[in-house]
């Protein structure tokens, strides 16, 4: 074998050894996403089985009937808790967004008095587990009267995403050189306008990647919203996931079928945005 | 079209002092090279007339409207950055159309300026790329087409062919002088390349520490310079200098070499400490120079240290009153190492700086 087909040869099995490792790593990824789903559509006597069943024997869709049908026959708000998760996860996103993007630019912009130390201040916020925060939320939240609200927990999971959307934008502003904002303000935009249309559009990934993440987060948190939200009108869809344990039982079924209901969404969305999330978008502004 | 005026034009960032009173008048359709080593406050001056810096003292005109207070998009300058900063998210089209978009122009009259500025530069071919799929040279263009789309009162240049090598520099210079000439409008060109100054410019502006140390032609600037400064910036290789003293109407070196005094330096006093400069071309083995026959020649019995063959002439390297000095030779021959050639100095081409001051002591 001469030496052009060896290489060839160990190219081709080094590719497939990739490939291989690839879906091993993949499957052990997905696997538990795909044990919700399969349990969302079985019996529990087959969920709880030892040895675990891995094929099933049966499948339907009783859970999900049961879920939307109205309490007593089994269900649970499902529309209701959906609904509030949608208005508290978009809306403190939202605000999250605003004021990340305000922020970031800020620090990547302008240099103003103590920058670095608000910067770590912000920073460190995230060191504080939330649910430590859960016992004096709680007691503001009940003087305050804004427990069990929307708006509580819009505060909540905005206060808690602000300092990563900051520290993400600021680092994708930093990389839009100053440049070309000047460039477009000489071209005759005002620095609103330069910002609008040269720098937010260079931004735009780590924008929606901070999205994403204030999305997600907000979406999926538990321990906060367990504390702070007790009525149908504000509970979300993981303190839903609740329901469906009882003082001896837990539905697993029911549990994993709200789950998966949850996670579509979640699903949903991130693929709309990351057609967002190309890299290299301002690669080509400067030099040669 | 416009002239632009500087008025005592300061700048200082906190405590650091980048310009110091600038004073200058740069008329209608003027081409206004600004040169000067890194630091001393070029760019500076440029994006303070753009208004991307504030003005700390002085002020700025533009057709004798005081400018100091207007947002860059008021002044009605357009400004190619040396880094290029073309918007990489648009083609070269909306790159070159962006500032009438901006201003509200119809899609048809964008395109057709676009188009023109495109024809202009010749990159037509290339207006629906994106400035990542360009060349450096093709985004040079790019960044001159988008300043001409907006036909300004005045051109700002800040160093815009640094990025470039050596050939193409050579052409988008010409390509920069046609512009001109098509267009008349005023430029104000920043660059740290004397060759740029010297072959664009209609007058120069010599800059050293936030201060102006001459205008002038690039005649003036060559052939004049006003301070020792000056005369070590412009020219390549630059003006080979020595220190003297003036004794008994001759020029006395440290190494005891004499020389006598220029005519046109004969009234310069006993134990006046100058500085002795002479531009490569102006002393060379004999045979090999322009001989300009002015009859003030002095021989000298020099060593070659080194040579350097450029096709055309050759660079010499001599040592003189232990200073290394560069003599240009022209119609070159082969010259060895070691070699003790006679070498002619044109006494009436001398130039003589005040070695306290600088300043030059004549032949202004
Ligand atoms: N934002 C700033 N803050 C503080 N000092 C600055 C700032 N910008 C420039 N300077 C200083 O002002 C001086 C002039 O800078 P400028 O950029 O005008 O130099 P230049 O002549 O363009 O040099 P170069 O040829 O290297 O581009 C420099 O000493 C620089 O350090
Ligand atoms: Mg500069």
């Amino acid at each position: 074998m001469d030496r052009n087909a060896s290489a060839r040869a160990r190219k081709l099995t080094s590719r497939w050894a990739l490939n291989l490792a690839l879906f091993v790593a993949m499957a052990i990824i997905c696997l538990p996403g795909f044990w919700i789903v399969l349990n969302s559509l079985r019996p529990t006597v087959e969920i709880m089985a030892k040895p675990p069943i891995w094929i099933p024997r049966e499948l339907n869709f009783d859970a999900y009937v049961a879920m939307f049908s109205g309490v007593g026959q089994g269900g649970i708000p499902v529309l209701e808790y959906f609904r509030n998760s949608l208005i508290i996860s978009v809306t403190s996103t939202i605000i999250a967004l605003a004021i990340g993007m305000a922020g970031g630019y800020a620090f990547a912009r302008y240099r103003f008095a103590y920058k670095s130390s608000w910067f770590l201040g912000f920073m460190l916020t995230r060191t504080v587990p939330g649910i430590a925060l859960s016992l004096p939320l709680f007691f503001i939240y009940a003087r305050l009267g804004i427990i069990d609200t929307h708006l509580g927990m819009i505060l909540v999971y905005v206060a808690l995403n602000v300092p990563f959307t900051i520290w993400l934008i600021d680092g994708f502003f930093r990389q839009v050189p100053r440049d070309l904002s000047e460039a477009a303000q000489i071209d005759g935009c005002t620095r609103w306008q330069a910002f609008w249309r040269v720098e937010f559009p260079l931004a735009r990934p780590g924008i929606a990647s901070a999205g994403i993440f204030a999305f997600l987060t907000s979406w999926n948190e538990f321990a906060l919203a367990s504390q702070l939200t007790r009525s149908t009108g504000s509970k979300t869809l993981p303190v839903g996931l609740l329901d469906y344990t009882a003082e001896f039982t837990i539905d697993w079924r029911g549990m994993c079928a709200l789950a998966v209901v949850m996670i579509i969404p979640a699903l949903l969305l991130t693929y709309a945005v990351q057609k967002h999330l190309v890299s290299g978008l301002t690669s080509g502004a400067i030099k040669g | 079209m416009a002239n632009l005026t500087f008025d005592a034009l300061e700048k200082s960032y906190g405590g650091y002092h980048a310009v110091k009173g600038i004073d200058l008048d740069v008329r209608d359709g003027e081409f206004v090279a600004l040169v000067g080593p890194s630091g001393c406050g070029k760019s500076t001056t440029l994006r303070m007339i753009a208004g991307l810096e504030e003005i700390s003292g002085g002020e700025i005109r533009i057709a004798d409207k005081r400018v100091n207070d207007l947002p860059p998009r008021d002044r009605n300058i357009s400004m190619v950055f040396q880094s290029y900063a073309l918007y990489p998210h648009m083609t070269v089209r909306e790159n070159m159309g962006f500032t009438l978009k901006i201003a509200g122009c119809s899609k048809a009259e964008i395109d057709e300026a676009a188009l023109n500025a495109a024809r202009v530069l010749e990159i037509e071919p290339l207006l629906d790329r994106r400035p990542a799929q360009l060349s450096g040279g093709q985004r040079q263009r790019v960044a001159m087409g988008r300043a001409i789309v907006r036909d300004p009162d005045v051109f700002l240049f800040d160093e815009p062919l640094s990025n470039l090598d050596a050939k193409l520099r050579g052409q988008m210079r010409t390509e920069i002088k046609r512009l001109h000439a098509r267009l008349g409008t005023t430029i104000v060109y920043v660059t740290h390349d004397q060759v740029e100054a010297m072959t664009l410019a209609d007058r120069i502006v010599i800059m050293k520490e936030g201060r102006i140390e001459q205008v002038g032609t690039p005649d003036q600037v060559f052939n004049h310079p006003a301070t020792q400064f000056v005369a070590g910036f412009i020219g390549s290789p630059p003006m080979n200098m020595v220190p003297a003293k003036v004794a008994g109407g001759a020029l006395w070196f440290e190494d005891g070499t004499e020389l006598p005094l220029p005519a046109a330096f004969e009234e310069l006093s006993d134990g006046h400490e100058v500085i002795f400069g002479l531009r490569p071309d102006d002393i060379y083995p004999e045979g090999h120079g322009l001989d300009a026959g002015t009859g003030d020649i002095v021989n000298l019995q020099l060593t070659v240290d080194l040579s350097e063959p450029l096709g055309n002439e050759t660079l010499l390297f001599i040592r003189f009153a232990g200073a290394e000095w560069t003599a240009r030779m022209l119609n070159p021959r082969n010259v060895a190492r070691g070699e003790r050639l006679n070498f002619r100095i044109d006494m009436a081409r001398v130039h003589l700086f005040d070695a306290a001051t600088g300043c030059s002591l004549g032949r202004q």
